[in-house]
């Protein structure tokens, strides 16, 4: 049973990764494009003005070890894949872990619970913190820092909301299950709020506050030269916000689909419909779905 | 399939012998408890390698090929880049 809830999730992953990698070709790769123009007009700009004060032309930028159209459309594609498939073998395993600690959920109801969980743990609540941005923001000075920083955000934000369900399931029997998860939310709500009270912003790292002065965040801003005109404009605010609502967008599909392909699947593996009798919802006799899995 | 269905005996089904109490499971459901860490394990490799690797630590050193591969999902995925 275990091996075929696990496969069960890593094929809904991988149907999830293929949705979210044909969403993100469509909607992402115009807006990444539009990202790449901007550095690269920004790189040119900014060398003309250190070639006019006389600086040395900075050679920084590694070489292209794949073109655009491969990143696009291989690199990105493999990438939404994998990152599906492994988001849907965690899925199965923490579905796993729930079932049969879940009172009278259905297989499927569950299904989409636990995905709603991996979209919020893995995603939502660190791009609260740290948000996704696309190529042309990002000081290479800083990227230990905010690798790490991002991954402190996505560990403190997956424990913590395993955490809560645990504790809204303890308290469930003193208040029940409406006041439990309510409790149980509020205490997720507070423990990483203070986690992202704690946590730096990207512009007060120390690097950037030595290089770039003090700012909220590392989204380039307009480029002047020695006298203070704008010789380059800062990074282009429409594309910024496509880019992250796409980037959220392709998450709901990611975590949407996981939940609701692995949803059917379970159902038919966990509480199969009595042959010829319709599934009448939960006669009185409480408990009374056959489980499996469970016992 | 096999794997639960063992470990379901564990679970009520308890025979006493006269008098002891059951010693009851110390590791329950060994074998489950290996597949779901192994494939976490898995899980978490690939997640790294997509988003993490060749960025702020790197295991094959200063190459930049899986970075580039998996650029484009990187930054879309929400992972710091560059």
């Amino acid at each position: 049973m275990v091996k075929r809830i696990i496969g069960r999730g890593l094929l809904a992953g991988a149907v999830a990764g293929l949705l979210a990698f044909a969403f993100a070709r469509i909607f992402a790769e115009p807006q990444i494009d539009k990202a790449i123009a901007y550095e690269s007009g920004r790189d040119a700009a900014q060398e003309a003005l250190d070639k006019a004060a006389g600086l040395p032309p900075d050679m920084g930028g590694g070489p292209d070890l794949f073109s655009r159209t491969v990143q696009a459309d291989v690199g990105l594609g493999v990438g939404m894949v994998f990152f599906g498939m492994a988001m849907g073998a965690l899925f199965a395993v923490a579905y796993l872990l729930c079932l049969g600690r879940t009172g009278r959920l259905r297989a499927r109801t569950l299904s989409v619970l636990v995905a709603g969980g991996g979209l919020l743990g893995f995603y939502v609540v660190p791009f609260l913190k740290y948000p996704a941005n696309p190529p042309a923001i990002g000081h290479a000075e800083t990227i230990q820092q905010r690798g790490s920083l991002y991954l402190v955000m996505v560990l403190c934000s997956v424990v913590f909301l395993a955490g809560a369900v645990w504790l809204g399931q303890r308290l469930q029997t003193r208040f029940g299950n409406w006041n439990a998860t309510l409790l149980g939310a509020a205490a997720y709500v507070v423990a990483i709020g203070i986690v992202m009270a704690l946590l730096p912003s990207l512009g007060d790292l120390s690097d950037n506050v030595r290089l770039y002065g003090h700012h909220a965040t590392e989204t380039p801003l307009p480029l002047t030269d020695p006298r203070g005109h704008i010789v380059y404009p800062g990074f282009p605010a429409d594309v910024l916000f496509g880019f992250r609502l796409f980037s959220v967008l392709a998450q709901l599909v990611l975590w949407g689909a996981i939940g609701l392909v692995f949803a059917p699947m379970a159902q038919r593996l966990l509480q199969p419909a009595p042959a010829g009798a319709r599934p009448k919802e939960a006669s009185p006799g409480a408990g009374s779905a056959p489980d499996p899995v469970t016992t | 399939m096999s794997s639960l269905s063992a470990s379901a005996a564990t679970h009520g089904a308890t025979t006493p012998e006269a008098g002891a109490p059951a010693i009851p499971v110390v590791v329950p459901h060994a074998r489950a408890v290996l597949l779901l860490v192994s494939t976490a394990v898995i899980a978490l490799a690939v997640y790294y390698f997509i988003g993490v690797d060749q960025g702020a630590v790197s295991v094959f050193g200063n190459d930049m090929h899986v970075h580039e591969f998996v650029h484009d999902a990187r930054h879309f995925l929400g992972f710091p880049c560059h």
